[in-house]
């Protein structure tokens, strides 16, 4: 799913700082799991705000709201009859959530609520990690099922580089943390799974015109058009 | 015991401390209240195994909100103790009276008095 983190407080009050009236609309998909963007952020963003804005003396009315999904038409239309009452909205969904919210209500101000960070999976409970990065040809096929375009810092396709060492990325230094060298844990598993000789044979080239190199990508499956 | 204790304390039941979501804590703010705090079991007690764990890194995460709204973090806290503790709890409830007392009322009681006076 796709993972996001909660932006700082200041820079939402910044944005909204000259309206005085303000619908903080939540996403129950993808942002509620990762506790960024759902119903109990919505809660404690516009309760924070309120608390702000009274002590900043300043009249600020500030809605809450959470719709099933912000990245579909037929749930942003709920908000439809009521939008208009608001100066701006902010949208504590996606990225993609924000710019429907914004080409469906063109004559409304649209702020993001949230950073939206990448396509991951829950390690824990409060901790996310990145294991997608949509670059729209999968190869998990070739490396055991552990994506060298997420997981290497320089995207190899045939690695590992000179600065895996232990196991770890040379980035780590420069994060401060461990970062696993993706094209390691590659060779770990392929040798578990016995397939080592796909070091052997250099990986074809990729298509990254299919990633964000083709520009803004689109995929169309006629049979579910109606 | 016949012990005593600030008369403006309010007390809200919950059946673990791992119950308080940190909305509840915030929600007191905005209501009016001039500090909150929560008192949990001692840690290593809880019969829920991390409810009171939970609850410190609540108040902690709102301390943070409260910091970045320009709110003294201190109007929150967490406190230790177990149920046989009356005395540690007298204490608790002067101590936070005291904290909060130093802090002054919550300002949003005092910017609405203002616009009441201006209206």
């Amino acid at each position: 799913m796709i993972k996001a983190k909660p932006k700082p407080i200041e820079e939402i009050i910044h944005e909204i700082k000259d309206c005085s009236k303000v619908l903080v609309v939540g996403c129950n998909g993808c942002v509620t799991v990762c506790e960024a963007g759902g119903l109990k952020e919505v809660e404690l963003l516009t309760s924070a705000l309120r608390i702000y804005f009274m002590k900043s003396n300043k009249h600020m009315e500030i809605d809450e709201t959470s719709l099933t999904r912000q990245c579909d038409k037929e749930y942003l239309q709920e908000l439809e009859d009521r939008i208009d009452r608001y100066d701006a909205v902010v949208s504590l969904a996606c990225g993609a959530g924000v710019q429907l919210m914004a080409e469906m209500y063109g004559d409304k101000p649209i702020f993001p609520g949230v950073d939206t960070c990448f396509i991951g999976i829950t390690e824990e409970q409060g901790v996310w990690t990145e294991r997608c990065q949509a670059c729209g040809q999968c190869i998990l096929a070739s490396t055991g099922g552990i994506c060298p375009i997420a997981r290497c810092a320089k995207r190899m396709l045939n690695g590992p580089c000179g600065g895996s060492e232990n196991g770890k990325c040379e980035l780590s230094i420069l994060v401060g943390r461990d970062v696993d060298c993706g094209w390691h844990l590659i060779y770990e598993r392929l040798k578990r799974l016995g397939q080592l000789q796909r070091f052997g044979q250099p990986s074809d080239d990729k298509d990254w015109t299919l990633s964000r190199d083709g520009g803004p990508r689109i995929i169309v499956k006629e049979d579910s058009k109606v | 015991m016949r012990l005593s204790y600030p008369s403006n304390i309010r007390i809200v039941k919950v059946p673990c401390t791992g119950r308080v979501a940190a909305i509840h804590l915030l929600k007191t703010l905005e209501m009016g209240a001039d500090g909150v705090f929560v008192a949990g079991c001692l840690e290593g007690d809880c019969h829920y195994q991390a409810g009171n764990l939970r609850a410190r890194k609540r108040v902690a995460y709102v301390r943070q909100i409260l910091q970045s709204i320009g709110l003294e973090p201190e109007r929150v806290a967490m406190y230790n103790l177990s149920a046989g503790m009356g005395v540690r709890f007298a204490e608790i409830t002067r101590e936070m009276t005291e904290k909060i007392r130093q802090l002054g009322p919550n300002p949003i009681k005092s910017a609405g008095a203002m616009k009441e006076a201006a209206a």
